[in-house]
Order: C-alpha cells, then sequence, then structure tokens
C-alpha cells in the first residue's frame, strides 16, 4: 500500500530535531551571530544532534548506528533546509556517512562510528577536483604506496564544511588506474587545508596534498577491487542527492510561507498585496514547483537504495533536475514577491535564496542532470 | 513511507493490462495513441466492453453497477486505461451525470438512466456554458419556467462536446431570476429529440465537428426530470466538477504518448542517424518526463491524503493536477509536433509517397496539437485553478 506517512518514531525524530533547531534558529540574528565565529558556526549545536541521536542515526545498529534510514535522513535535512541551518551534517551524516557504510572495512566502521555518533568526529569527502566540473569520475589526485603506507598527492576543492571535518574522505587514483577511497587528516603532514566563505554563510575549503598519508577506506580488507571507489563515490553523489533534496524541500516550504505571509501583510494602495491576482498566481506557482520537489524527495528517498544502478543513477538525476529547477524558481519569485527588501541582507528570505541557489550547483547543476536522464533513454520506457 | 505497490495492486494492474489489450480492438486503440478522430461506434464498442466486464463505472456506487475498489486501484485502472491508449468511457456519462443521479437523483431516475447511462444506451453531452458565462459559470441565463407538469426552457449552451451524438443533455438552467446567482440554479435532464433544440456545429481549430452550440426554443421538459431539489443545482455542479478535476492530470496518456514518441523518434532519419540521436530533442523530452514523473507521485499523495481522511471529497490540490497535468499533456503534444518537424506543416488530404510515409502520423500530430489547447482551458481554465488555489490552500 502506498504510504506518506511517517511511523511514530520518525513523527517523533521529526518533532524533536524540528524543535531543537527552531529554537535555536529563532531568526536572522541568531543565525549571524553563529555564523561569525571562527567556526562558523556553534559546535554546541553540533553536540546537541548527538544527544538527540541524528549523528548515530545513518548507521546500522550492527556497525554502532541507530539504524536510520533514507526517511530519516529526508526528516533530518528538511528540517536543516527549513531552519537554514549550519550544523555539517550533509558533510558527515549523509556523505561520510555513505562513504563508511559502503565504502569502509567492519574494522574500520567499528572504530569510527561511534565517534561521529557522540559528536566527537566530523568527517567531509572531497569529491571534486579543480577542471572536474560536475564530473566526479574526474579524479587526478595520486595514491602512491610507500613502505609506511600510501601518501596521496593533488588537489582538491570546494569540500563541505572542510574545516570542520576532522578527516577528510579523498578519492585518489590508484597505480592501476582505479580509484580508492582514503581517509586523509587535513591538519597532518603534506596537507594544507584552506577555508572560505560559500555564498549561503556555510563553509568551504580546498585542499592541497603533497605526499599525504593516508588510510586507505577498503570494503574488504586486503581486497583489490580498484573499481569499487568510483562505484563508491556514486553512491556517496546519490545519497547526497536525495538529502540535498529534502534540505531543498524544507528551505522552499519555508521560504513560500515567508512570501505568503508578506503578501498578507505588507499593504499598498490601501490594501494587502495578496489581494492582486498577478501576486497570488505566482505564490500558486511557487506552490506548485514546491509540491512537485516534495514529490521528487520522496521518489529521491525511495530510489536511493534501488538495487539497479543504472535505474538509480537516472531517478536520482531526475530528482536533482526537478529540485534545481524548484529551487531557482521559488528563490527567484520569493524575492520578486518581496520586493526591495527582498534584496537585502536583513531579510531571511535573501539568505534562503542564497541557500537554495547553492544547492543548484552542488553535486551537478541541471543541464548535467538533465544530460543523463536524457542519456539513459529518460525514465519511461518506449515498449 | 512507502511508495511501492503491494503485490495484489501489482496483479491487480497485471490483470488490467492483460484485459485491456486483448479485448478492445486494436484498431480502435490505434486511433487514440495517434490523436485521430474517433467515431460514435468506437467509442460506443468500447466502453460496452469494459460494462461488460463490470468496469465501464467503476467509482459508482456498486448497487449501481460500481466495484469496490479502493482510490489506489481506480488511480491503477485509469492509468492502465491511458496507458492502452483505450477510449475513456463517456466522460458525459460515467464521470458526470452519472454520479450526480446516483447521488442526488430519485428512485426513478436511478432505475431509467443508471444502467443505460453505464452501458452508453443513452449518450449524454453537457449543457454548461453559454455564450456568456464560461469561467463565471453561475451567470448562465438559459431559463426554465415552471408550467404545471413541465418546465418550459429558452436560451443558449455552447461547448457542447459530441453533442452530435448525444441522446440526452444535462443542464444547469435559471430557475429563480431573482435569488443571488448561484441560488437560482436547477440541474435538469433533457431529451435531445425534444422539439424546439437546435444542434449547431462548431469547427475547432484542429479542423475537426467536436463541440456544438445547443439553442432551446420553447423546449418543455417534464418536470420529473429535475434532478435533487429546485434551485439547488449549483450543488450538485460543484460535484459534479470536482469529479472532472481530479482525473484531469492524464498522466498515464501523457506517458503512453512519450513511448509513442521514442518509438518514432527510433525509426525517424535526421542527418546521418535518427531522431533519437538528436540529443537536443532527447533532453526536452527527459525534461517532460521528469516533470511527469514529479507529478505522478504528486498524483499518489493527493489520493494518499483523501484516503487518509476517509473521503472523497474534492482536495484542492487537485486543482495543482489540473494545472501541471494540462501543461504536461499539451508539452508532449508540442514534442510530437516538433518530431514530425517541416511534415508537421501537412494537413488532410496528401498522399505520401515512399519518401515521406514514415510520417503518415504527421497530420495527425499537428492536429493533436491544436485541439490539446483545450486542456488548460476546459474543466475550469488554469487561471481559474490558480484562483482556486490562492484561496483555498494559500488563504489569499
Amino acid at each position: 500500500m502506498m504510504d506518506f506517512d511517517l511511523t511514530s518514531e520518525q513523527g517523533q525524530l521529526k518533532d524533536s530535531i524540528g524543535r531543537y533547531l527552531a529554537g535555536r534558529y529563532s531568526g536572522l540574528e541568531a543565525r549571524e551571530a553563529m555564523r561569525r565565529r571562527p567556526e562558523g558556526r556553534d559546535p554546541a549545536l553540533w553536540q546537541g544532534l548527538a544527544e538527540l541521536g541524528l549523528l548515530g542515526m545513518p548507521f546500522a545498529e550492527e556497525d554502532g548506528g541507530y539504524g536510520g534510514g533514507p526517511v530519516e535522513t529526508m526528516i533530518a535535512m528538511e528540517a536543516i533546509g527549513r531552519s537554514l541551518a549550519l550544523e555539517p551534517f550533509l558533510a558527515t551524516g549523509v556523505l561520510g556517512a555513505a562513504a563508511l557504510r559502503f565504502g569502509a572495512s567492519a574494522a574500520q566502521k567499528a572504530r569510527l562510528i561511534p565517534e561521529i555518533a557522540a559528536g566527537d568526529l566530523c568527517l567531509s569527502v572531497a569529491l571534486t577536483e579543480p577542471g572536474a566540473r560536475h564530473d566526479l569520475g574526474h579524479v587526478a589526485t595520486r595514491a602512491e604506496e610507500t613502505p609506511a603506507g600510501p601518501v596521496l598527492s593533488g588537489r582538491k576543492d570546494l569540500i563541505v564544511w572542510g574545516e570542520s571535518a576532522d578527516a577528510i574522505v579523498v578519492p585518489a587514483r590508484l597505480d592501476t588506474g582505479g580509484v580508492g577511497l582514503f581517509l586523509v587528516d587535513p591538519r597532518g603532514a603534506g596537507a594544507q587545508l584552506s577555508g572560505y566563505a560559500a555564498q549561503d554563510g556555510s563553509r568551504l575549503a580546498d585542499l592541497v596534498l603533497d605526499r599525504a598519508p593516508a588510510e586507505r577506506l577498503d570494503p574488504v580488507e586486503g581486497s583489490a577491487e580498484d573499481a569499487d571507489g568510483l562505484t563508491v563515490i556514486e553512491r556517496i553523489a546519490e545519497a547526497g542527492i536525495a538529502a540535498l533534496a529534502a534540505e531543498a524541500v524544507g528551505a522552499m516550504e519555508e521560504l513560500h510561507r515567508l512570501t505568503v505571509d508578506y503578501l498578507k501583510t505588507r499593504r499598498q494602495f490601501g490594501v494587502p498585496i495578496g489581494s492582486f491576482q498577478a501576486l497570488q498566481h505566482k505564490a500558486v506557482d511557487m506552490l506548485l514547483m514546491v509540491e512537485q520537489a516534495r514529490s521528487m524527495a520522496c521518489y529521491g528517498a525511495m530510489m536511493v537504495e534501488a538495487d539497479d544502478p543504472a535505474e538509480r543513477r537516472a531517478a536520482l538525476s531526475a530528482v536533482k533536475v526537478q529540485i534545481n529547477r524548484s529551487a531557482r524558481f521559488v528563490g527567484q519569485t520569493a524575492v520578486q514577491l518581496h520586493g526591495g527588501i527582498g534584496m537585502t541582507m536583513e531579510y531571511i528570505g535573501a539568505h534562503y535564496f542564497k541557500r537554495l541557489t547553492v544547492i543548484e550547483t552542488q553535486l551537478g547543476d541541471t543541464a548535467f542532470h538533465l544530460a543523463r536522464v536524457a542519456d539513459a533513454g529518460g525514465l519511461i520506457a518506449a515498449e | 513511507m512507502d511508495l511501492r505497490f503491494t503485490p495484489e495492486e501489482t496483479a491487480f494492474r497485471a490483470e488490467v493490462r492483460a484485459f485491456l489489450r486483448s479485448e478492445i480492438p486494436a484498431g480502435i486503440r490505434r486511433k487514440v495513441s495517434e490523436g485521430r478522430k474517433l467515431e460514435r461506434e468506437d467509442i460506443v464498442a468500447s466502453q460496452r466492453i469494459l460494462n461488460a466486464k463490470g468496469w465501464a463505472v467503476p467509482h459508482w456506487p456498486v448497487e449501481w453497477g460500481g466495484q469496490d475498489w479502493s482510490a489506489i486501484q481506480r488511480y491503477i485502472f485509469t492509468e492502465e486505461l491511458q496507458q492502452a491508449a483505450v477510449p475513456l468511457p463517456l466522460q458525459f456519462n460515467c464521470y458526470m451525470v452519472g454520479p450526480v443521479i446516483a447521488a442526488f437523483g430519485s428512485e426513478a431516475q436511478k432505475r431509467r438512466f443508471l444502467a443505460p447511462t453505464a452501458n452508453l444506451d443513452i449518450w449524454w453531452c453537457q449543457g454548461f456554458s453559454e455564450p456568456g458565462a464560461g469561467s463565471d459559470l453561475a451567470s448562465l441565463k438559459t431559463r426554465a419556467v415552471r408550467d404545471g407538469d413541465s418546465y418550459v426552457v429558452n436560451g443558449q449552451k455552447t461547448w457542447t462536446t459530441l453533442g452530435q451524438y448525444a441522446d440526452w443533455i444535462f443542464c444547469l438552467v435559471r430557475t429563480d431570476p431573482e435569488a443571488k446567482k448561484q441560488a437560482g440554479i436547477s440541474f435538469l435532464l433533457i431529451d435531445m429529440k425534444t422539439p424546439g433544440i437546435t444542434v449547431r456545429p462548431i469547427v475547432t481549430l484542429e479542423g475537426h465537428h467536436e463541440v456544438n452550440e445547443v439553442f432551446f426554443d420553447d423546449v418543455r421538459v417534464p418536470a420529473e426530470n429535475l434532478v435533487g431539489t429546485e434551485n439547488k443545482g449549483w450543488d450538485y455542479a460543484k460535484f459534479l466538477l470536482a469529479n472532472e478535476r481530479s482525473g484531469i492530470a492524464r498522466i498515464g496518456m501523457t506517458k503512453e504518448r512519450i513511448a509513442r514518441i521514442k518509438r518514432l523518434a527510433r525509426e525517424l532519419p535526421s542527418g546521418a542517424g535518427t531522431m533519437w540521436d538528436d540529443i537536443g530533442f532527447r533532453t526536452r523530452l527527459a525534461q517532460l518526463e521528469i516533470e511527469l514523473k514529479a507529478l505522478e507521485i504528486t498524483q499518489m499523495r493527493v489520493i494518499a491524503a483523501q484516503m487518509k481522511a476517509g473521503s472523497d471529497r474534492p482536495d484542492p490540490a487537485s486543482s495543482i493536477l489540473k494545472i501541471k497535468g494540462s501543461e504536461l499533456q499539451q508539452t508532449s503534444t508540442e514534442l510530437l509536433l516538433e518530431l514530425a518537424g517541416p511534415y508537421g506543416a501537412v494537413g488532410a488530404g496528401r498522399v505520401t509517397g515512399p519518401e515521406s510515409a514514415a510520417f503518415g502520423w504527421a497530420d495527425a500530430a499537428a492536429a493533436l496539437y491544436f485541439n490539446n489547447r483545450k486542456v488548460s482551458i476546459y474543466g475550469g481554465s488554469n487561471e481559474i485553478q490558480h484562483n482556486v488555489i490562492a484561496k483555498a490552500i494559500l488563504g489569499l
């Protein structure tokens, strides 16, 4: 039976994380105060998320996690999007978690997951390199075997919350030509991490590696399955898209709500501007785009664990196309309907628009994913 | 949250699919797929096959021939009808007047009309719109004046789809000109053979005779043909229009058209290859498919919410389905026309040579494109749907 309801546990998770974040992100000033801290966020909130059980959620119980799945991730990311939270949950709880789930040995999981769940270890994944654009298979960073273990050399960029990460998952080219995933200490020997502000108030980082010692992530210890790396990267990106979709839906719904409220309260010509049909219809078009995005976020949560890689890949690309198009339309239209106030840094709506715009650029833009769906022959069989 | 169908639902889908593809004549289904004009006999034959199986009016009350199906089963059934390119059971009979009579008609009306309506022994047409009453339907002026055991009807209806085939027409008529405009309307069933009725064809822009004007000149209608209570017709009309809107996304139909576009594109020469090699075309098609997938899930969300609320009451969210569904239907006809390329200019009467036999469908593609401009107009124009959502969902 087709069912869009949450279980009672999922409902509790939604309530608790929603309440927690709404309490901390009570408005733009609260968010700005956190953003201006040296870390670019308030580390106390990360502990708060750990206490809520959120950080162990993405992992199986036998690995030391709390056994959440795509729906739990969707709930968390939607709340993050709705509150415009700065916490690096995407980096650790989605991208990093997927790297471990699909790419790490049992011993590595046993070592790392309890630390993540406790809020003591943050991860990120270095998915792109200069010149790679959206191609996650573009990996020029090289891994070299030495008697002391592997060392990596190369450049990675646009690492989500890289400065917050205690360890960064780095894909690198092996001697065999395949790609392996490695854990790198971004503050260790041979690693140079430089952080900078992103357009949406979060932080990004570039990483230069020069014979930096690394630990190979290996699903089966001692296995020489070199090609596995790219498969794992694909799974990480798919998990990321499903999560970004939910985050975007949370952000879009809130931005739409703010916009409709504004139409009801802002008066011009002696009446609320929401009485004008031209503006009403734009607000309705925003709703259509939000609902289509929510549907695709549900689809993403369903398909992210599908068995068939080709089907999964086309589905997640379709999700990202709809999310991106909805995000752009809802963001732009919200600014337009707010008029001048929508243009200012003082208004929180503008910050939602900026986050939505950054989401568009992350893990593949519209043109990239549309081409992938087209290359796959679309979603409907010709029979 | 689980978006998968149960094994029972999947088995139901397979049963429906097998029946439709083996029992409904292929020639009729081909016409639907190509968007060619259906003859009256095609529609009647197809509906009678469905009715013999008990499937013409599954959403009606069981005692009047309906099936005790879940909302999901109804959804699957409609999608399979559309994907198999089966003519939909006549809208006016099955989704409009039938449910109104079943819900609001007298026992005598139910016994007289429902079975022949399901079997298309009676062909109904819809007398709602008037030249001066389109989106503002409640401003309709056709008058019905009580005279003894009859009403005397005078006025004009328009956009009467397939009225040229109809045996009966269900009309909204004004019975109280003094009342506030929605309050003075009644729902009347009128035999098209009654003296004083004139039907004039209107040829729509694709060149087909699909709609009509219907004139009433002192038409005497027995008072027993009033449905429900006098002056309550607007309530029944709202009930009917909500039924109309819920099936209006036509997602299965658009899917069927996309599958056909893909088959045609693989055969059509273009440059050194086929149209399927044209990445620009395929990208536009992919964009349509993505939006259609999103709408399919949106539709399921609306159905799930309705089931949860335990009601068949129309959800204002169905206006979302109407707007987006009609836009995607139109986009699919645009892509079909683009696929025809220069042959999209071809009208009727061209004798196709071997070099262009592959384009024998092109004239129908253009007609379908022109005809489909209607879908964002009928059933409450898309702009009216925007008004509905602004008011009912956004509170503006």
